[in-house]
């Protein structure tokens, strides 16, 4: 009765393989290592570069470990820290000649140590959190209600423009948060004005109300544009975090999402948090306007005289004044791409630029209406703005897709476009919870994290050996399979570790014996009432099971609890208590008892079983 | 080895009202200092800054008191973690200036005296994420209550959803007077403890709500104090020494895992020594007087079985 059939072990044989692979990445630990990207979108890194780093290392008398070009990237492998600090100066003095401008990203990483066979197979150690490696963790919160004031702002050009197109007269539009005010002399041009709006612009509703001797007609964005809007100022920030992050040169940066508005940016190694926050709160945006050409505006370009109303004076890279217009043609949210490249005819440097549909139409009235006048790209940082590039246009410019150039070198175009890239966040954030573990806290965690698991595991596995005896050791061997099998999941999912987790592991073991304390004490109480041993194995495993998974579901629960409503560090640790419990009901159950039957299952004449002392009262129950 | 040769069932239930009094004054006296003394809440939940700063030798908390006054920075705590060489510095969150500002500000007046002072981790958690977390934690509890009531409700009874929340809320109220008695710190990993042990410790009144139900099942004669009686005795050495192995996970954590998982550590060890109490003496007796009878369980089992879990009328569950 208390065999398993030749497939149950064919699964825990099949379980233990993967579990071990899977773990056995955690094993060979990491090496310090120097990662070195492209720096801009126009330089690659290649096999020359591999060639120019492995010179300038044999040049400082560096032996690297192991040099691998992978992903884009070329990562070099060193025994130990001091080494790879020598080596990352070596090759930033090779590859980054001025530091100002840098072509390549040269950031100092950590790599697995393990063999090329198991990369393989795709097992790699478990990722480790921010609290265990060191690190920033930052989460920003992105200004919503300034997203939609600026969609309102672009949306009330549009309607200006309109409205013009369809010949309705109006008093004037104005933008009042999030609100456009059109105001109007009879109710006629009300309706019309509506009915354009229903028309063509899907993104806003309308409500109307005599304001005094005027009409006025209050257009509203309605909740779905909205959520569009916001939803797409997320995605883009994210895309400018990401390029400003690479800028910093991190080796394995983390910009995830969170909720509905806001992003968590979390940069393993890094320590300089000051620079980081000065790169990521960097609230730049784009914008492009219409250089004022009047002959007033050009008096106060050089100098004398008052910028004239509806302008404004900004400078551009050369510290040349420019007067702009106030009225926002297109913003960053309609530009999709920025690429360097050449002109197809001069073969001049130019940047190429993509605009979506809504910015390809406004952008061909604009430029049709405004032939041989000027057109400033703006860029806004911390609140001052300053022309990147201001260009005549030359003709109408249909179908989205511009070219600038003229007057502009090949680093030029390059830094332009990466600017005009980067540069645009669609609306401001704010950073609203930040952490920052030193590498020497973190080493210290995965050393307590550690310590913690490895004591506590072997004081249970003791007392159960002691205990049970040879049931006891069972369970201890089951209890261990627990640990390979979770680091193997944990490993596999490339779920990320952190000291909670390490805590909830621990936790989790001292748990999960419960379910062989069960089995153990039903199996001895068995005997005491006097059942023979292979029927005291068998009532024992299988009148366990009832209860060890009503109390694993309950546990379960709170777990599940944890995970979805936990944050930050208690996710981390409801990941790994959750995945414990699973892994333990396979391995507590399923595998204790397929070492039992092992060892007992064959006796057809078993005397009795190595479970420790079964007391009596008296003689039977 | 065996610990437990117990020859006759104990009289848990005889002295219930007893246990019930002390369970229900240490109640008393938790949510009483929960509200004279409130929780010591971590920068987690109420917006601010924290520093962890590290000298070469041990530091002297009073000139870093000083330093900081000095900033014009008011409501800053100062005090040693783990260590006394390490310091932590929590600073409530200050409108109009960021935390890379503030903690910057710290460090420098911290090495004008100390060059050697260095900077081992700093959080700043605004005001909105803490008023935010401190929901999501009440959504979990309530989550985690809702859930096994639920559970144990289909599985077993009402009166035994209703009896094990009830003695394991006990246990979560009390962990939390404990916090509040000695002003320990409660931070996010605490509140994952808490909420750890109230799944743990439900397991605990599972078992023995268990073994009741078997017991109803077997012995027909016995009546209900004893059926819990024997209930209880025949599970207590398992309590007992499963809590231990749990126990002593724990106390390798209390030993090993440093300041950061103290008081993870800490909450856990209050709750598993609470959790066997109160699983043992309330569950049981709260259940008693809610009047479980034989046919509540026995209907339940016919409830079970139409779920489709091929149980024996003469097994069930048992330890």
């Amino acid at each position: 009765m208390n065999r398993y059939p030749l497939w149950k072990y064919a699964i825990i044989v099949l379980a233990l393989c993967v579990g071990s692979i899977y773990t056995l990445p955690n094993f060979f630990g990491e090496a310090p290592a120097v990662q070195i990207s492209p720096g801009k979108a126009s330089i690659k890194v290649d096999v020359s570069t591999q060639a120019r780093v492995e010179q300038a290392l044999q040049a400082a008398n560096i032996q690297p470990e192991l040099v691998a070009l992978e992903g884009g990237s070329l990562k070099v492998r060193f025994d130990n820290t001091d080494t790879q600090l020598k080596a990352k100066d070596a090759i930033q003095h090779a590859l980054v000649p001025d530091v100002n401008d840098p072509s390549y990203v040269v950031a100092l990483n950590l790599l697995a140590r393990s063999p090329a066979w198991l990369t393989a197979l795709n097992a790699a150690p478990m990722y480790l959190g921010l609290d265990l490696r060191g690190g920033v963790h930052f989460m920003l919160q992105v200004d919503m209600p300034a997203a939609l004031d600026k969609k309102a702002e672009s949306l009330a050009g549009d309607l200006r423009s309109s409205l013009r197109e369809k010949n309705v007269r109006h008093n004037g539009i104005s933008r009042n948060g999030q609100k456009i005010d059109i105001r109007f002399h009879d109710n006629e041009t009300l309706v019309a004005a509506q009915r354009v709006i229903q028309e063509q612009f899907a993104d806003l509703q309308t409500t109307s109300a005599a304001d005094g001797a005027e009409f006025k007609l209050t257009a509203n964005i309605n909740p779905v544009a909205a959520k569009r809007v916001q939803e797409q100022a997320i995605k883009q920030n994210i895309t400018t975090l990401h390029n400003r992050i690479n800028e910093l040169g991190v080796a394995e940066p983390v910009i995830q999402q969170q909720g509905a508005d806001r992003i968590v940016v979390q940069l393993p190694g890094v320590q300089d948090t000051a620079k980081a926050k000065d790169i990521l709160g960097r609230t730049a945006t784009l914008e492009i306007r219409l250089v004022d050409e009047s002959t007033e505006a050009r008096s106060a370009e050089s100098g004398n005289g008052v910028v004239p109303f509806g302008d404004e004076r900004f400078l551009d890279r050369n510290g040349q004044a420019v007067v702009v217009k106030k009225q926002v043609i297109l913003t960053g949210e309609n530009l999709t791409d920025a690429q360097p490249g050449f002109d197809n005819q001069t073969q001049e440097a130019a940047v190429h630029l993509t605009l979506d549909a809504k910015g390809a139409r406004i952008f061909k009235d604009v430029t049709r209406e405004n032939i041989n006048k000027r057109m400033a790209i703006l860029l806004f940082e911390k609140g001052k703005g300053e022309v990147v590039t201001a260009p005549v246009i030359r003709s109408e410019i249909g179908g989205g897709r511009v070219q600038i150039s003229g007057r502009m070198s090949t680093a030029e175009a390059n830094d332009t476009s990466l600017l005009l890239r980067a540069g645009s966040l669609a609306a401001p954030m704010e950073i609203i919870e930040e952490r920052t573990i030193g590498p020497s806290l973190g080493a210290e965690n995965i050393a307590k994290g550690f310590n913690s698991v490895t004591w506590g595991f072997v004081a249970v596995t003791g007392f159960m050996c002691v205990y049970y005896m040879l049931f006891g050791m069972f369970s201890s061997i089951s209890l261990a399979i627990n640990l390979l099998l979770l680091v193997a999941v944990l490993s596999m999912m490339q779920a990320t570790l952190t000291l909670p987790g390490m805590a909830a592991m621990a936790l989790v073991l001292g748990m999960a014996i419960d379910a062989n304390v069960l089995i153990n004490e039903r199996v001895r109480e068995e005997l005491r009432n006097g059942a023979s041993p292979q029927s005291a194995i068998h009532a024992g495993y299988d009148r366990a099971w009832a209860t060890i998974l009503d109390s694993n579901v309950t546990t379960l629960i709170a777990g599940l609890a944890l995970l979805a409503f936990g944050s930050g560090p208690v996710r981390g640790f409801a990941v790994v208590h959750c995945l414990g419990i699973l892994t333990s009901m396979f391995s507590a159950v399923f595998f204790s008892r397929g070492l039992v039957n092992l060892w007992y299952g064959r006796q057809k004449k078993l005397k009795g079983v190595s479970i420790g002392t079964v007391w009596r009262a008296n003689s039977g129950a | 080895m065996e610990f437990f040769k117990i020859r006759k069932d104990i009289p848990f239930m005889k002295n219930a009202i007893v246990f019930n009094a002390i369970s229900f004054i240490t109640f008393l006296a938790a949510v009483f200092f929960l509200f004279s003394r409130g929780l010591h809440l971590s920068v987690e939940f109420t917006g601010g800054t924290l520093m962890e700063v590290s000298y070469s030798q041990a530091a002297d908390l009073n000139q870093v008191r000083g330093q900081i006054a000095k900033l014009g920075l008011s409501d800053v705590q100062v005090q040693n973690f783990g260590t006394a060489r390490d310091v932590m510095i929590r600073m409530p969150a200050i409108k109009g200036q960021s935390s890379a500002q503030q903690s910057e500000q710290v460090l420098s007046a911290l090495k004008d005296t100390d060059a050697n002072v260095q900077l081992r981790r700093t959080e700043f958690v605004g005001p909105q994420v803490g008023d935010e977390l401190a929901v999501d934690g009440l959504k979990a509890l309530a989550f985690v209550v809702v859930g096994i009531m639920l559970y144990l409700a289909v599985r077993f009874e009402w009166k035994f959803a209703v009896a094990a929340i009830i003695a394991n809320l006990h246990d979560v109220v009390i962990i939390l007077g404990f916090f509040a008695f000695f002003q320990w710190e409660f931070s996010l990993p605490v509140l994952a403890a808490v909420l750890a042990v109230l799944g743990y410790s439900v397991n605990e009144s599972v078992v023995i709500f268990d073994r009741i139900r078997e017991n109803f099942r077997r012995y027909r004669k016995m009546n209900t104090v004893e059926i819990i009686d024997n209930a209880i005795t025949s599970t207590i050495s398992r309590t007992i020494i499963t809590h231990g192995c749990t126990q002593l996970m724990v106390l390798s954590m209390l030993l090993f895992g440093g300041a950061t998982l103290h008081y993870f550590a800490l909450a856990l060890t209050i709750g598993i020594l609470f959790g066997i109490y109160s699983s043992v003496f309330v569950a049981a007796a709260i259940a008693m007087w809610l009047g479980i009878r034989r046919e509540d369980l026995i209907k339940s089992t016919a409830v079970v079985k139409t779920e489709g879990q091929p149980d024996d009328p003469n097994s069930g569950a048992v330890v």
